[in-house]
């Protein structure tokens, strides 16, 4: 099989499969595991049933007892001001998605460039920013961006959600970078040769060619990475981003209850995972797709 | 030096390739004349598909000449797509673009590459693909064809670019028997034509039918050539009537 992956131009001993394309067989590279592995039908009960649990129960035990608010008002009580700042998380999450993702292809592009040094350094700057820590990436951008700019003569403000969505989006393009070196580099090289043979140039083979060939193969680990990505936007609350977990932390103190701390916890955990799981699912989905049908 | 059609269209002078160390091409030449077709048989590894493929340029050659229309293919400063313009090739594996319908697949050279207006392209890409029998499949994708219809798209395609010559590499290969008969008319259709054509084939009965003569390739030189008839009936080298024997 992976002798039809990359042919050699020239082995006799390449099987000749009748009636397929080599470009049609089955690419799956191996991948550590994934958000949709973490989220299975199981974990989800099992969130559902600790948060009943937490927010519930602690109301039965106290109905004899003094009056306090129930926490399950308290959580309704917050959840304006929390929604606010999980809108937050996803607009980073995209916001550095987009960025990471239009970053990525460039510089996956260029790793597989002909020309050996634009290639080599393609290559160091996506395994510098795949093999950092997102929270080391995201200080570098705290102290080394300032927080305003002189560009032609108005000055651009750079608050803390700016910085955050650049920090985010450097190991975003690392990632890509990689995925796409992968597709580019497991598409057969008859499709390089027969679109020469056409006269097209290297650069209209990658853009009408390659290119479009790649979105599938790549679709499902982008979508994988999104996940992940919108799971550790939490992590920006150190730019000081009103982000969920930041105001989470807020709401606590100002309400200094203890019984809280653990149902408020897992009531965010619950709106991560429901944001996440879908897109888990669909990952699924579209990787299985694609494994047949490709 | 312009090129005149009593000259050879193609002309291979010398050519010597090697993949590192090992030199795949030792010396090879031969010329094709406006309108001829040629047949290149021999036994796997002779270098065939390389010999082919230094034609258009999809491979390097460390020494000897080669010219299509009387412009050297090696030279450095060659446009390669006027030469790609005049050479089309057609490949055992199809190649197709699998992203694209069969009638985009025609389309895309003139289009992207030519810079021809679309309407005019598209017309010219339908009869094409009238002309290899496809008329109905304009909008399948190749994942949705035999293999025979692909490669039948593939030979479309390369005429899209109207090339003065065609190169066929053992593109009936792949093919299931059923289906490789027509795809071997499509090629006797355009060689009627008048198309020069190079073909590497294993089907000793359509170059016999189709050929203005035929050569066999053995480890890297031309062992022996003659017109078909001769060929396969009066092998003169001991190595072609081996050949011969196992594959007749
Ligand atoms: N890109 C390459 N790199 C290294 N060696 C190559 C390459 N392409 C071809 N070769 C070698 O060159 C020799 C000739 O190959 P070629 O494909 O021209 O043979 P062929 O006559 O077309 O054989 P077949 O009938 O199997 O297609 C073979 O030994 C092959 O392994
Ligand atoms: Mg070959």
């Amino acid at each position: 099989m992976t002798e039809l992956l990359h042919p050699r131009p020239a082995d006799p001993a390449m099987p000749a499969i009748k009636g397929h394309l080599p470009v049609l067989l089955p690419v799956r590279p191996p991948r550590p595991v994934t958000a949709a592995e973490l989220f299975t039908p199981g974990t989800a009960l099992l969130l559902l049933v600790l948060l009943a649990w937490f927010s519930v129960g602690p109301v039965v035990a106290q109905a004899a007892g003094e009056t306090r608010t129930p926490v399950a008002l308290l959580l309704l009580k917050w959840t304006p001001v929390l929604a606010e700042g999980f809108a937050f998380n996803i607009l980073i999450s995209i916001l550095s998605m987009l960025a990471g993702t239009v970053l990525g292809v460039g510089l996956g592009v260029l790793q597989v460039s002909p020309n050996r040094l634009l290639a080599r350094l393609a290559w160091v700057v996506t395994q510098f920013f795949r093999n950092s820590p997102w929270l080391v990436l995201l200080f570098y951008c705290i102290l080394l961006i300032p927080f305003e700019l002189e560009i032609l003569g108005t000055t651009v403000p750079f608050p803390g959600w700016i910085k955050a969505v650049i920090g985010l989006s450097l190991p975003v393009m690392a990632y890509m970078s990689e995925f796409m070196r992968g597709a580019i580099q497991s598409i057969p090289s008859g499709q390089w040769e027969s679109a020469a043979s056409l006269g097209f140039t290297r650069r209209q083979t990658m853009i009408e060619v390659i290119l479009p060939q790649t979105v599938t193969r790549v679709l499902p680990s982008w979508m994988n990475l999104y996940a992940v990505l919108t799971m550790a936007t939490p992590i920006v609350s150190i730019v000081g981003v009103n982000e969920v977990m930041a105001l989470t932390r807020a709401a606590l103190s100002s309400e200094s209850r203890t019984d809280l701390l653990i149902p408020m916890y897992l009531y965010i955990l619950g709106w991560f995972f429901l944001y996440c799981y879908p897109i888990s699912r669909l990952t699924r989905r579209l990787e299985r797709k694609y494994a047949v049908k490709l | 030096m312009t090129w005149t059609p009593d000259k050879p269209i193609i002309s291979i002078k010398d050519v010597r390739k090697s993949f590192g160390a090992v030199e795949v091409l030792k010396g090879v030449s031969l010329d094709v004349m406006k309108g001829e077709v040629i047949c290149i048989i021999g036994p796997s590894g002779s270098g065939k598909s390389t010999l082919i493929r230094c034609i258009n340029a999809l491979n390097d050659i460390q020494s000897g000449s080669i010219t299509v229309e009387g412009q050297e293919v090696h030279d450095p400063k060659l446009d390669k797509l006027e030469l790609r313009k005049k050479v089309g090739m057609v490949f055992q594996q199809y190649n197709l673009f699998p992203h694209k319908t069969a009638l985009q697949n025609v389309m895309m050279a003139p289009v992207k590459v030519l810079r021809q207006p679309k309407a005019e392209v598209e017309a010219r890409a339908r009869a094409l693909l009238r002309k290899v029998r496809l008329e109905g499949k304009e909008n399948s994708y190749p994942g949705e064809l035999s293999g025979g219809q692909q490669q039948r798209v593939a030979i479309a395609r390369s005429l899209a670019m109207n090339p003065d010559v065609m190169l066929f590499d053992e593109v009936t290969a792949a093919l299931d028997p059923e289906t490789v008969k027509e795809v071997l008319v499509t090629i006797r259709d355009l060689a009627a034509e008048g198309m020069t054509c190079v073909l590497v084939t294993h089907e000793m009965g359509f170059a016999r039918e189709i050929a203005d003569h035929v050569y066999f390739t053995d480890r890297g030189v031309i062992v022996e050539h003659a017109p078909p008839r001769e060929f396969f009936e009066h092998p003169k080298d001991p190595r072609t009537r081996a050949f011969l024997s196992q594959v007749l």
